[in-house]
């Protein structure tokens, strides 16, 4: 027995440590996991732990305001109260907002709704209540805020434009970014919810400008995204202010003329900066309908009119120049030494090329080219073409800027067209006839340009033949860049402006009711009246053409384009008429008195302040 | 007069006891506790309620159970080791009976001051059957395939309740420590081989019968990151926890990830994580050599023991204690699936602190009457 005893001793003292020793070794696997995890893996898990904790939450900084030249606002931030509820700080959710309901108007249905809301949210989450307080309702809640325990009242600022419809179309309008808009830009700021980017205009142009660097702060916050602390905060930078080229005076009065007509835009440039002083639209809509939510109903009526009111006309209008062409036609002549003012033609009310018949308005008998310009007759300028051709033509209105954007700094500029032989075969796979090159030689056919190229053509007319391009922006504390030639002749720049000298000023002169009424100065110009559609045979025969009972749509485009003072051009002025049937009628008068405001105001004259951008 | 009190030691007075107390092994189970108590005052944000104190109250009610059990005889223990057992046993099935009563899981019993989990009491009941029944088995006789129903079935019977209840856990821990008393008592190593076999051949049926709850817990444990804010969440947060905690430690208090309730049951099975997070790899080194030194004293114990009973409940304590230990850190460092299983003497619960320490009290009685003689099949004790 006690050998037994001895043996069992012995086999247990063999296992007891045997046993100790897997013990040791599964408590060192043990360790070994904790080196593992804590010291070889530790940096990354140290991150995942940061990245548990801290919140990066974004702040949106105000954005940058907009001024016209000489400092008045034209966009601005508005503070817009709001009320919020805290739930776990109210001592009953439902009697709160029963008192609240007493200072601000709340019915059963808001009441009910943010009740749910807010028992499916966290007790630390505010709650919505109402946006938008006016004044009154601000008072009252704050008055009252001591017996409101949970309520917050704070403002968000929205985006406001004091001149509304006057400057939809320049200054665009802020709205929550879209996918495309978050794709196509890294800048968290757009990814926040109440964040607003620039759609159109200057609010586009120049978003990077306005909207300032988000400001950062770091929270940490518990499993249940409870904030425990404020880490850090970054303020990140409000947004630049931009000053604008523009003349808000200018603008308005621009606006208010263009107003008298169904459709109409025009553009107010300086011939020798570039600088674009009013383009004005007429009709417009009113931008801050686009912040908060727009209807339906009056997105399709903005839509579906005729009169365009969404669309920039000044630059996304493409119309036929029709007679405010004739000056291009004329400068290809001169420059390729085909003709001399000299040059005289017989207009009998037509011309003939083949089988065709081209009309006048009507006979002007011998004529040479300062009558041409200034009577508008359209014999001379058919001949004029023929013998420049309509890639001699093509070449000329190029250097004018016509037939692509200018580069103005907002977005959405047309191209315009100047049609060329080589254009005509690759797009339409036909050859160039001889008959529309007279077309092209009155602005006719398929010419088009928009306002705003129009008035760039005639500041380049009258500037000494350079190459101005227009701009709403400039930094003021770099000098304006050198604007290089054309390359045409000033000499037969002078023929041209002699001739638009007379259009207005002279008794026959197409604008010579329209002229000027200032003792000293004159302005020089151009009516065009342009074919909206081809006029038949049997219209011209029965006189339909001319009557004013014609369908609106129907009607000619009117056009005019000017230059003031003649002794010093300083301003180019475009404008077009939809469907004003009369260049000399419509648009003459509306620019002169756009052009007696400019003199009388002299906007270049005012100086850009250079303590703005 | 000095050799009569070393053989019939039964005999000294209460002092005496005292004096021979193994004060190595009650200074370290002591500090794992204190140690514990920090654990939770951190665990409540730096404050006693609501777990601190309560832990405080338990240790020291623990300690004085611990030290009483130690002062009985062991020969006292030894009588009443099968009753021990039984008692559990019909807990257990008590439990059982409730759960299908109340047609939900049950695991306690309510005495009122606490709640009683009759599967822990099994772990020290287990122990001390299997420690008695082997004591008086001759080596020959463990050998006996025969010999071996008894002992199986005492553990297999309440391992099985445990499971139903249903508690993976626990089962796995209640045969681990069965097995470890039959391997230590003499059981062939081949026989050992041979369960093992039959376990794994086993497995697809037991995978069958687990619960949808216990699969998923197995399923997540394999691949934590498929659902990593459901039942993987656990896993994540406290390797996120562990491993950020890196060599020092991000200092007490500190622990952001169980401060800021991202690291979830801190105070109970995931309570090692957050002494982990703010301590480090140091710290958590230090508990962990705390604990080998608890068994590292247990085996000693054992091993000086004269008696076979006194050497299996000790190592049995031991083996119950490491396997604690050794499933609690595995789980919390992503080794193996979350099994609920906490971590004595640290984590937040009453019924493992006090078992724990009863089995401890034990041990130390086995070291005070280390050269008590028990005959092989007592008559009269």
């Amino acid at each position: 027995m006690q050998h037994h005893a001895a043996d069992r001793s012995k086999s247990f003292t063999r296992r007891a440590l045997l046993v100790g020793a897997a013990q040791t070794a599964l408590f060192g696997l043990l360790a070994g996991r904790l080196w593992q995890l804590q010291v070889d893996q530790s940096p990354r898990y140290a991150l995942l732990a940061e990245e548990n904790r801290v919140n990066q939450r974004l702040t949106v900084p105000p954005r940058g305001r907009i001024f016209d030249r000489t400092g008045v606002v034209l966009a601005k931030n508005t503070p817009s109260y709001r009320v919020r509820i805290v739930r776990e700080n109210t001592r009953d959710l439902a009697a709160t907002l029963a008192s609240l309901a007493r200072l601000i108007p709340l019915d059963e249905q808001q009441i009910a709704g943010i009740l749910q809301t807010a028992r499916t949210q966290r007790a630390f989450v505010p709650v919505l209540v109402r946006e938008g307080l006016d004044w009154e309702e601000v008072a009252a809640v704050a008055v009252h805020s001591p017996h409101l325990p949970g309520v917050v009242l704070d403002s968000t600022l929205l985006r406001a434009y004091p001149h509304g419809e006057v400057l939809a179309h320049v200054l665009g309008y802020v709205g929550p970014a879209n996918s495309d808009e978050q794709a196509a830009d890294p800048d968290p700021l757009l990814r926040l919810p109440e964040f607003r980017v620039g759609k159109n205009g200057i609010e586009q142009s120049y978003d990077h400008l306005l909207r300032g660097r988000a400001g950062r702060r770091r929270i940490e916050v518990n499993a249940f995204g409870r904030e425990i602390r404020e880490l850090d905060v970054d303020d990140g930078e409000p947004g630049h202010d931009v000053r604008l080229s523009l003349d808000m005076e200018l603008q308005q009065f621009c606006y208010e003329r263009l107003s008298s007509e169904l459709s109409a835009s025009s553009v107010v440039i300086d011939v020798h900066t570039g600088a674009v002083l009013a383009l004005a639209s007429v009709p417009s809509f009113d931008p801050t309908a686009f912040l908060g939510r727009l209807s339906h109903q009056q997105w399709k009526e903005w839509r579906d009119s005729p009169r365009t009111p969404l669309v920039n006309k000044c630059i996304r209008g493409q119309y036929p120049p029709g007679s405010t062409f004739k000056m291009i036609v004329a400068l290809a002549a001169l420059e390729a030494g085909l003709v001399t003012p000299g040059y005289d033609v017989f207009c009998g009310g037509h011309t003939s090329l083949g089988n065709a018949r081209f009309h006048c308005w009507k006979s002007h008998g011998r004529l040479a080219l300062y009558e041409a310009i200034s009577q508008s007759c359209d014999v001379y300028f058919y001949d004029l073409a023929r013998r420049v051709g309509v890639d001699g033509i093509a070449a000329m209105a190029r250097r004018f800027g016509l037939g692509e954007p200018l580069g103005l700094d907002i977005p959405g500029e047309q191209p315009g067209l100047v049609p060329t032989s080589q254009w005509k075969r690759e797009t339409l796979g036909e050859p160039w006839q001889r008959g529309e090159t007279l077309v092209i030689g009155i602005g006719q056919g398929f010419m088009l340009a928009t306002p705003l190229q129009l008035a760039v053509m005639t500041a380049r007319m009258c500037n000494g033949g350079r190459a101005v391009t227009p701009w709403f922006v400039r930094d003021p504390n770099e000098p304006l860049p050198e604007v290089g030639p054309i390359g045409v002749a000033q000499v037969n720049l002078d023929h041209v402006l002699e001739g638009m000298h007379r259009v207005v000023n002279a008794q026959r002169g197409t604008a010579y009711r329209h002229r000027l009424a200032l003792p000293d100065t004159q302005m020089g110009g151009k009516t065009g009246t342009s074919q909206v559609r081809r006029i038949t045979r049997a219209e011209r025969a029965a006189g339909l053409h001319k009557r004013k009972d014609r369908p609106w749509e129907h009607r000619h485009h009117a056009l005019f384009v000017c230059y003031a003072p003649t002794a010093a051009p300083r301003y180019a002025i475009s404008v077009i008429v939809e469907h004003g049937q009369s260049g000399s009628a419509a648009a003459a008068p509306i620019a002169r008195d756009i052009m007696a405001k400019v003199l009388e105001l002299d906007p270049s004259g005012r100086s850009l302040a250079a303590s703005l951008r | 007069m000095v050799t009569q009190a070393r053989i019939r030691p039964a005999e000294l007075g209460l002092v005496e006891k005292l004096g021979q107390l193994n004060w190595a092994l009650v200074v370290a189970v002591g500090l794992l506790g204190s140690i514990g108590y920090l654990v939770l005052y951190s665990a409540g944000g730096g404050s006693h309620e609501p777990w601190a104190w309560r832990h405080g109250i338990r240790l020291a009610f623990g300690l004085c159970v611990m030290m009483a059990v130690a002062l009985f005889d062991i020969r006292f223990w030894f009588r009443w080791a099968y009753v021990v057992y039984a008692v559990a046993f019909v807990m257990l099935l008590g439990v059982e009976v409730a759960g299908a009563l109340n047609k939900g899981a049950q695991r306690w019993i309510d005495l009122g001051l606490f709640q009683l989990q009759p599967s822990e009491v099994m772990k020290v009941g287990l122990v001390l059957c299997l420690a008695r029944y082997f004591h008086s088995a001759y080596l020959d006789e463990v050998k006996r395939l025969f010999f071996l129903a008894v002992p199986l079935a005492a553990i297999a019977l309440p391992a099985v309740l445990v499971l139903k209840q249903p508690d993976l856990g626990t089962s796995l821990m209640l045969i681990a420590c069965g097995a470890a008393l039959l391997f230590l008592a003499g059981v062939r190593l081949w026989k050992f081989a041979l369960a093992i076999g039959a376990v794994t051949a086993a497995l697809p049926i037991a995978w069958a019968s687990l619960h949808d709850y216990q699969r998923q817990r197995v399923l997540t444990f394999l691949d934590p990151e498929t659902d990593p804010l459901g039942a993987g969440y656990h896993i994540i947060q406290s390797k996120i926890a562990l491993g950020s905690g890196g060599i020092w430690g991000k200092g007490f208090l500190q622990g952001s990830q169980a401060q800021l309730s991202f690291l979830p049951e801190k105070q109970t099975d995931f309570a090692f994580t957050m002494l982990a997070e703010e301590t480090g790899f140091v710290g958590a080194v230090v508990v962990l050599l705390l604990c080998l030194s608890v068994i590292a004293l247990c085996l000693v114990v054992a091993l000086r023991c004269n008696h076979q009973f006194g050497r299996l409940l000790a190592m049995g304590i031991a083996v119950n204690f490491f396997l604690y230990v050794m499933i609690n850190v595995a789980m919390v460092t992503g080794l193996i699936p979350v099994v609920g299983v906490p971590l004595p003497m640290i984590s937040y619960g009453g019924t493992a602190m006090l078992t724990t320490l009863f089995g401890f009290g034990l041990v130390l009685s086995i070291d005070v009457h280390y050269t008590t003689n028990i005959p092989r099949f007592p008559t009269d004790l």
